[in-house]
């Protein structure tokens, strides 16, 4: 079924009629199986450290920083985002400091109750 | 198609100066972005909720590796096993999904419905092995573990592996304290196997693992993560049988693939997060 010639975009078809542009690479599926092998590879990697005598405190830095590692491949790649225009990608990807702001705060609030030990 | 289209093909150079889509995506494509980043929100809550908790009862916090041990056909105990397999079995739907959406951009119906179909597949596999997984940690270990009464209620629980990890050893009896020390006086067991309550698997107010509070975090997280595995199983059946009747081979595109692939991405995205940051660490 697939034709040679590449397509250029298309209309949406619904009641908005969009038309839209498609950036389609053959050689995409080799980006493909490249990005699974490395989140296989990251993935046993992290699990096999994790047995190793390394202090806990280095393997949790370890694994967060994999962990986003493993997120920036699936979300540039496999959802494509860095494949769309730079301005969508602030926009989904920006809102996130606040998570970071979250986490800054909460784990700080957490570890103080527990050195105040208070409930 | 493109016959009866109303809207030209635009040629602004201008990209916010009005009549085409400044991001360059469909609007159908976008809100589906948008309702991701939402829902990112949400898990991103949940897990920020269990950290800061398990910062408060930093001590007394079950560690992870040491209560999902268990594997199927196995009767002994590994650590992570289990959850990597299950990280690359999500990890390969997720493989099989971007294929599927690679085969829609060539127009390639049969592909999509292979591809496809082997995503759901995937996806029912993941669903059942965190079903097998809650199934354990709801039935408990052999042995289960004492509840003795101090102040708060503390959940010492019987050696099932030593301290070496990875390792079965059932020759060392003992019981493990709250904060993770192993005591083998059977003097000292005695006691508290006489005055505390033995306790078996895991409900919302207790369990045999240690705080109340890592179950209640297991079953939420894990049970809010395996909802959304399943709900996009369903959704994936769903346009599987548009792919099968053709629907988007008439229609001239596959973006409606393209939209559950993003929506399948996150569901495994989330899961990386899920497997750090309730297994690993």
């Amino acid at each position: 079924m697939s034709d040679q010639h590449e397509h250029k975009g298309y209309y949406t078809g619904d009641i908005h009629n969009q038309y839209i542009e498609e950036h389609y690479d053959p050689k995409n599926r080799g980006v493909i199986w490249r990005t699974f092998w490395i989140l296989l590879v990251i993935t046993i990697f992290e699990v096999a450290i994790a047995f190793t005598s390394l202090s806990k405190e280095l393997l949790m830095y370890i694994f967060i920083v994999l962990t986003i590692v493993k997120a920036y491949f699936i979300v540039a790649f496999f959802m494509h985002l860095k494949h769309e225009r730079l301005s969508f990608g602030y926009t989904i990807i920006l809102p996130f400091l606040l998570i970071v702001y979250l986490i800054a705060m909460c784990i700080a609030e957490g570890s103080y109750i527990h050195l105040w030990g208070g409930k | 198609m493109s016959a009866e289209a109303t809207v030209a093909q635009p040629t602004s150079k201008k990209i916010w100066g009005g009549g085409t889509s400044p991001y360059g995506v469909s609007w159908g494509k976008m809100y589906m972005w948008f309702f991701l980043v939402s829902d990112a929100f949400t898990f991103s809550s949940l897990l920020v909720a269990y950290g800061t908790l398990r910062h408060r009862y930093a001590e007394v916090w079950p560690k992870a590796s040491d209560v999902f041990t268990h594997f199927p056909f196995y009767d002994g105990h590994i650590q992570l096993a289990y959850v990597g397999l299950m990280t690359f079995i999500l990890i390969m739907s997720s493989v099989t999904m971007v294929l599927a959406v690679d085969a829609g951009h060539r127009r390639d119906n049969k592909g999509v419905a292979w591809w496809l179909g082997l995503t759901i597949i995937g996806g029912l596999m993941f669903v059942g092995s965190q079903a097998w997984e809650w199934y354990h940690f709801i039935k408990g270990t052999e042995k289960g573990a004492i509840v003795y009464k101090t102040s708060e209620n503390e959940i010492w629980r019987f050696t099932e592996n030593s301290q070496e990890p990875g390792i079965h050893n059932t020759t060392v009896k003992g019981l493990v304290s709250p904060d993770h020390k192993l005591v083998t006086d059977p003097v000292t067991i005695a006691k508290i196997e006489a005055v505390g309550r033995p306790l078996q698997g895991a409900t919302l107010k207790e369990n045999e693992y240690g705080h109340p509070l890592f179950a209640d975090f297991f079953f939420f997280i894990t049970g809010f993560h395996g909802f959304h595995v399943f709900s996009g199983v369903v959704i994936n059946v769903i346009i599987w049988l548009n792919v099968l009747n053709g629907v988007y081979r008439r229609r001239g595109h596959y973006e409606q693939v393209e939209k559950v692939g993003l929506y399948w991405h996150f569901v495994d995205l989330v899961w990386v997060f899920v497997f750090t940051f309730f297994y690993l660490v």
